[in-house]
């Protein structure tokens, strides 16, 4: 594999410049910058609300400084609450050039765009000068999630991801997976499975956590429509999602923004901590691999059974096809055609390799479907993490 | 499809009691898992399970190598295995259903 170095060590396989409007205000003027370099790595992302929150900051911070990005364009109204100034000096400090722009004192709407355009264009002629290093499957993140699932999901796309998980993190990798309001009835297992009785314990309370705050959503998980495609419990429907993890020890339990800090599988929990205040926990798909950059993935591996189609900014995504028939009909969007196993084409360990051969493909430079049709879909809400226990993460010597 | 005479099924795990259909299968087709081969008892639309061997009254039931809820009955190998003859081990609130033989 090869990676772009950063100043704290740690490789990209993307070398992206991102453009980060601070408020919606400034949106728009983030959009008409990236459109003159359509088809090169100019990605835009942002954060829209006016009230600044501490998790949106940690958020932009780590997405700003995230691996594949080499260089950062801050596009902010003004007035906005989003504190600037800290989060320039936090992408500076990690050795990015970074370059702020206030529409306000540029002329408004197309001055803004003028400056910005010469400055991505300056920049992205310099990042595609740096040459790339070596790069190791050790100092490679990997994430998963699901979405548009059906019954097929689980029987073929989660599985299959599970295995390529396992390969990946027996040869040194991380891996993380998230959604734990989709695990519920699965806390047990997985602190069986967790490295040590304290992480269990850790587990089974965000879990219960998950469990208490979807409750006060009003959000219900088992439909009728689970029961009709041969699901008969909340924990079978859990553990459908849940197979994705693979089957390797669970090392850590982890929050939007924590990086690993070792190879090995990771539980990344989404929901928010104490009551519930600003909504859903994730509104869609997009908010979650938003978290999973933040947590440091590299890329993200997306398995789904309808047929969602979205990609995303920064990290490339990898669409694996749980359903047959979604997979001919939605062939240019999908990566992997995991439904062969339900046809008798393909069996379980056959499609976890190759999915793990594809992310090591789309590590080492390959393109993938979503890349290839221009999706770089972003969102970021409002949340509020406390940090994790003392016993969260492995003990690093 | 598989063009074996057997009709089509998926073991997820090794130490799971009941298999998956991959396609409809009617009663009294024959599947084959790990070398031995069942009947199955009834039609079992695709996605849904099917009993890999006998399972005792209050077993649990082993899906992806983890339970998924335990037998309310006698299941017999080749059974459809479903919410008629399972329940789940978890709270009530997610799945509408007392539970009170689970408390603990």
């Amino acid at each position: 594999m090869r990676g772009y170095l950063r100043q704290d060590g740690q490789k990209g396989i993307r070398n992206t410049v991102v453009i980060a409007y601070l408020i919606e205000c400034a949106r728009h003027v983030a959009n008409e910058i990236a459109l003159d370099f359509r088809g090169r790595d100019v990605h835009v992302i942002g954060f829209p609300g006016c009230f600044p929150n501490s998790y949106a900051f940690d958020m932009m911070s780590k997405l700003c400084t995230h691996q594949n990005v080499g260089a950062v364009l801050l596009i902010s109204l003004g007035c906005e609450g989003f504190n600037r100034e800290g989060l320039a000096e936090i992408v500076a400090a990690s050795g990015r050039p970074v370059e702020t722009l206030v529409i306000q004192q540029n002329g408004g709407t197309a001055g803004t765009i003028g400056k910005g355009s010469k400055w991505v264009r300056t920049e992205l002629d310099a990042l595609s000068m740096q040459k790339p290093v070596d790069m190791a499957i050790e100092e490679l993140v990997v994430g998963t999630i699901c979405g548009g699932s059906d019954g097929t999901s689980g029987m073929t796309a989660n599985p299959a991801m599970g295995r390529a998980f396992d390969l990946l993190i027996a040869e040194g990798a991380a891996g993380i997976f998230e959604e734990t309001g989709e695990l519920i009835g699965c806390e047990h297992y997985m602190a069986d499975r967790a490295a040590t009785p304290e992480l269990g314990a850790e587990i089974v309370n965000c879990v219960d956590k998950a469990r208490s705050y979807y409750e006060t959503m009003g959000y219900g998980s088992f439909s009728p429509g689970n029961a009709d495609g041969g699901l008969s419990t909340i924990e079978e429907k859990s553990m459908g999602a849940y197979a994705k993890s693979g089957a390797s020890q669970i090392v850590g339990l982890i929050k939007p923004g924590d990086k690993p800090p070792t190879g090995g599988l990771y539980l990344l929990d989404v929901i928010p901590d104490g009551e519930v205040r600003h909504g859903f926990p994730n509104i869609n798909d997009n908010a979650e691999i938003a978290e999973l950059m933040a947590c440091g993935a590299h890329l993200n591996l997306f398995s789904t059974g309808r047929g969602s189609v979205v990609g995303s900014a920064i990290a490339p995504v990898i669409k694996v096809c749980g359903n047959p028939e979604t997979f001919r009909n939605m062939k240019d969007d999908m990566d992997v055609d995991a439904g062969r196993i339900l046809e008798g084409r393909a069996d379980l360990d056959e499609v976890g390799r190759e999915v793990r051969d594809l992310v090591l493909a789309v590590a080492r430079g390959q393109k993938s479907k979503s890349e290839m049709l221009g999706h770089r879909e972003f969102i970021l809400g409002y949340k509020s993490f406390d940090p994790i226990g003392p016993a969260c993460l492995p003990n690093v010597a | 499809m598989n063009k074996s005479a057997h009709a089509n099924t998926i073991l997820l795990a090794p130490t799971d009691n009941v298999v998956v259909a991959c396609e409809e299968i009617s009663a009294g087709s024959s599947i084959e898992v790990e070398g031995s081969v069942i009947t199955v008892k009834s039609d079992v639309g695709l996605g849904h399970k099917i009993a890999r061997h006998d399972i005792s009254p209050r077993d649990k039931i082993l899906k992806y190598g983890a339970p998924i809820g335990r037998a309310l009955e006698a299941i017999g190998e080749g059974a459809h295995v479903h919410t008629h003859n399972i329940e789940s081990d978890y709270l009530h609130s997610h799945t509408g259903r007392q539970n009170p033989e689970n408390e603990g």
